[in-house]
């Protein structure tokens, strides 16, 4: 009797980011827990190992105390993405990454995000262009929030961003992906790395996002806002692992009519 | 003399350098980020950067974000 051969794995099944690979394809964002501790559980329990932060004022002299976000997460166990959410001009995006590369000692990878608008937090894109290319010329290595356009994804892309990562829906909205036809355009022509980047609610989401060719997504409220976040961690491993090897198996023809799994009976 | 330090306006003594501000500051060991008049100034500059009467002083540090 032969021993059953578990099938590999796909260790080597990485995903490389700006020449670094990751054998996890889900990123989450730190904000909107309850407490560091949430946040520091949250990240452990989703596998992530690319972790996005914001960079703002300090509290100056009432938090000498407290722990701080980079306690619980730290540097030398997880990259750090530092975005630029909440700057709304290319300037503003600029300076931010430039002082999170001070902040974390001469790291260049960072999240460019510029926004157009409050109400939907629809990045602008043609400042988005301008702050990437400056970006990239001071060396950084762009990761880039962009709508779900295919021109402008390439155009990011060819500029010389690390990854290209359209929004799914509107950020913190957990609607799903909206437009997969968009993203699978994206994913067509890319000659980098796509993730998506805003917009998933649930643990489907996420395995849809992988299942259409993804490399990986990025999110934050999702798991934040899930009434156990800890929980919702964990469903998005799994989501992500599956959808990205549903994508690798590759699905089967859809078929407007049954077709039987057991052969015709014969007696 | 009168400085702005993340848009509060405060009062140091002349000569103050940014490396006295970043201990008036009490930021522990936080990981801090500094730009003045919007130019990053190196960690290891502090102790040399003299501070002058109005100068803007950013102090910024990583929080939870997506």
């Amino acid at each position: 009797m032969s021993k059953l051969q578990p099938i590999a794995e796909s260790i080597d099944d990485a995903l490389t980011i700006a020449g670094v690979e990751y054998s996890s394809r889900l990123l989450i964002g730190t904000g909107k827990y309850k407490d560091l501790e949430e946040t520091r559980q949250a990240v452990e329990a989703s596998g992530a190992q690319i972790v996005t932060v914001a960079i703002r004022r300090t509290n100056v002299g009432q938090n000498r105390d407290e722990p701080n976000l980079l306690d619980v997460i730290p540097p030398d166990q997880y990259t750090i993405l530092p975005n630029t959410a909440g700057c709304y001009t290319a300037k503003d995006a600029v300076r931010t990454c430039q002082m999170a590369r001070e902040l974390l000692d001469g790291h260049a990878l960072v999240k460019l995000e510029v926004l157009g608008d409050e109400k939907t937090l629809f990045p602008d894109v043609a400042a988005t262009l301008v702050a990437a290319e400056k970006l990239i010329k001071d060396g950084f290595e762009v990761m880039v929030y962009t709508n779900d356009d295919p021109i402008i994804a390439k155009e990011l892309a060819e500029m010389g961003c690390v990854a290209v990562m359209p929004l799914a829906a509107p950020i913190g909205s957990g609607l799903g992906i909206r437009n997969p036809y968009n993203i699978r355009f994206i994913l067509e022509d890319a000659i980098v790395p796509i993730l998506v980047d805003a917009g998933v609610g649930t643990a489907s989401d996420a395995a849809i996002a992988m299942e259409l060719g993804c490399d990986g997504v990025l999110m934050n409220t999702a798991i934040a806002a899930a009434q156990n976040p800890v929980r919702m961690a964990i469903a998005m491993r799994k989501a992500i692992e599956a959808g990205r090897e549903a994508f690798l198996a590759g699905r089967m023809p859809r078929k407007r009519y049954a077709s039987a799994s057991s052969p015709d009976k014969d007696w | 003399m009168n400085i702005t330090v993340n848009g509060d306006s405060i009062e140091v003594p002349a000569g103050h350098t940014l490396a006295n501000l970043v201990m008036d500051l009490a930021v522990g060991d936080q990981r801090i980020a500094i730009e003045v008049n919007e130019q990053i100034v190196p960690r290891s500059t502090y102790e040399a950067y003299n501070l002058k009467p109005g100068d803007h002083v950013e102090v910024v540090t990583a929080i939870g974000g997506g």
